[in-house]
């Protein structure tokens, strides 16, 4: 017994020095490279730097935290309708949600530019009954749209997950003492799904906030957030250190986003319980 | 308690559904344009999907995305089953809570942040050995399998976890060696994790473009690079061919799996009405 666990437990080091070699280690370098320069001598420069890129990182947060709360206000009636409607209307609903995650994200958001640009299908349809053309491509709102459109599928499959899972008896319950309908959802629904809410946010917020590629097609050049800043150091002009140090910064701010949300979610989830 | 649904949730569905399918429709639908423009249609032709077969260039591509995928798709799987195993096995809670919290890092870290950690490890390690090129399938390999770990473990975990840890002990007493006891008893009842790690795993790498953007080098392309270098310039509709190719494929692939696990639940059922009587 001992010995079989004991190399129960010597089969998991493969991957315990994988994971140091190639997470901990590159973790490593980032911060690495964020101090030192491109002779390698040590220098906050880079670091102190960010200070410039102040403006595009709170308007990367912010246009991540709006596409994020838009799909949440999308998603969630969606997931309490899917999870209360028959069995095979949910499994189609799931297929239906799923399958769009499965094309590619790049063919997606350049689809969704081809519907929004100057001549683009929208605006083609619009002179055609003589309407002026909107102005839709390279704006803040394209970039959210876009944001929403791809990602909106993590924040409907956690909610309704969870929601599923919700013990109906708990609102009969709840309706039957005399609660309404807003009453239930806000007492009842809303509280049991805070996991799935939290889940959802996470899954929407951190793609959100670091990509490239979508602000790069729907943004043009009047949109940039702290990925495209990033990639650009990387591909373009060469610079690993800024770069390195950006990253850096990227993770930290998601970190304490996350930690933000989490104290908000798990401090609910207890007063909740403790009612 | 299965309500019906009402006219007001219909239509919101079907909004949505709007919402999520009008891209991939347009893209459909341009992909037969008979002309090059992706956003007037002149006419019907399949001419883009005569050119994409042709167009060495994506077919390469898109066996490089499918070697990369299998290969590592699979290693993530072993390694990682592996590792679940051991990890269920572990005693010690301080090294447990440090491995699983390893192990979140990949799928917690933006994308683009993983990439190019990885990125600067390959090339400060080329500069060591005094590489010139080190970019190439085996970095890319060797991020896939990194970005698939962390799935593989967590779908495998649970299912070891439910399973009951006498069981392989009985198996010993009956005198397995640790070795058989493992294939015969605990492989086939944490079989479905493995699959669906598997799986997860494949689709992940099939589909990723940020990890390997970073990664790659020129000397290998994958589809999703090769989708990004196009889309850089105008994009003609052979792109919207494939993709629709892929999308057919993988509505096709979904359908099945559904009916099958339909059909599987119907078979069960029966079997246990009979049962009853």
């Amino acid at each position: 017994m001992n010995k079989s666990s004991l190399t129960k437990k010597a089969i998991a080091s493969p991957y315990m020095l994988w994971s140091v070699i190639f997470i901990i280690v590159p973790l490593i370098f980032v911060v690495y490279y964020s101090v030192t320069d491109a002779d390698g001598a040590f220098t906050l420069d880079y670091v102190r730097n960010i200070g410039h890129y102040r403006d595009i990182m709170l308007n990367s947060i912010w246009l991540g935290f709006v596409a994020t709360v838009i799909s949440l206000v999308i998603a969630y009636p969606l997931a309490y309708i899917m999870a209360r409607s028959s069995l095979n209307v949910q499994r189609t609903m799931m297929m239906l949600v799923m399958l769009p995650m499965w094309m590619n994200l790049l063919i997606r958001t350049y689809s969704l530019m081809i519907i929004l640009q100057d001549t683009g299908i929208i605006n083609t349809a619009l002179s055609a009954i003589g309407l002026p053309r909107l102005k839709m491509i390279n704006t803040d709102g394209a970039v959210i749209l876009g944001m929403v459109y791809n990602y909106i599928p993590y924040m409907i499959l956690p909610l309704y997950s969870i929601m599923a899972k919700l013990d109906h008896g708990l609102i009969e319950a709840a309706e039957d003492l005399g609660a309404n309908k807003l009453q239930v959802l806000r007492k009842v629904v809303l509280p049991l799904s805070l996991p799935g809410i939290a889940s959802g946010f996470t899954m929407v917020f951190v793609p959100s906030v670091s990509t490239f590629y979508i602000s790069k097609k729907l943004g043009g050049n009047t949109v940039s957030l702290i990925g495209d800043i990033i990639e650009m150091q990387f591909k373009s002009s060469n610079n690993y250190n800024l770069g390195a140090a950006l990253s850096l910064v990227l993770m930290l701010m998601i970190v304490v986003c996350m930690a933000v949300m989490n104290r908000f979610a798990s401090d609910d989830d207890d007063g909740g319980v403790l009612i | 308690m299965k309500r019906k649904m009402s006219p007001l949730a219909k239509l919101y569905i079907a909004l949505i559904i709007v919402f999520l399918y009008a891209p991939i429709v347009v893209m459909i639908v341009f992909s037969f344009n008979s002309s090059v423009s992706t956003s007037v249609m002149s006419g019907f032709s399949t001419r883009w999907y005569t050119s994409l077969f042709h167009d060495e260039g994506t077919m390469k591509a898109l066996v490089n995305t499918l070697i990369l995928a299998v290969s590592s798709s699979l290693i993530a799987t072993v390694m990682g089953t592996a590792a679940a195993v051991g990890i269920n096995a572990m005693k010690n809670k301080w090294i447990k809570r440090t491995t699983m919290s390893v192990t979140n890092i990949p799928m917690m870290n933006p994308e683009i942040v993983t990439g190019i950690s990885m990125m600067l490890l390959f090339v400060f390690a080329a500069k060591l050995l005094g590489i010139a090129d080190a970019l190439g399938f085996w970095t890319m390999l060797i991020a896939h399998v990194t970005f698939n770990l962390p799935y593989v473990i967590l779908s495998v975990l649970p299912k070891l976890r439910q399973m009951d840890p006498r069981l392989p002990e009985a198996a010993m007493d009956l005198g397995c060696t640790p070795i058989q006891a493992f294939f015969k008893v605990t492989l086939p009842s944490i079989m479905t994790g493995i699959t669906s790690g598997l799986m997860m795993s494949f689709t992940l790498s099939l589909d990723d473009f940020v990890i390997s953007y970073f990664t790659q080098g020129p000397s290998f392309e994958t589809l999703p690079i090769r989708i990004f270098s196009m889309t850089k310039k105008r994009v003609t509709p052979d792109m919207y061919a494939l993709s629709t190719l892929i999308f057919i494929t993988i509505l096709f692939l979904l359908v099945l799996l559904n009916v099958l696990q339909i059909r599987g639940e119907k078979k069960l059922k029966n079997k246990l009405d009979k049962g009853v009587r």
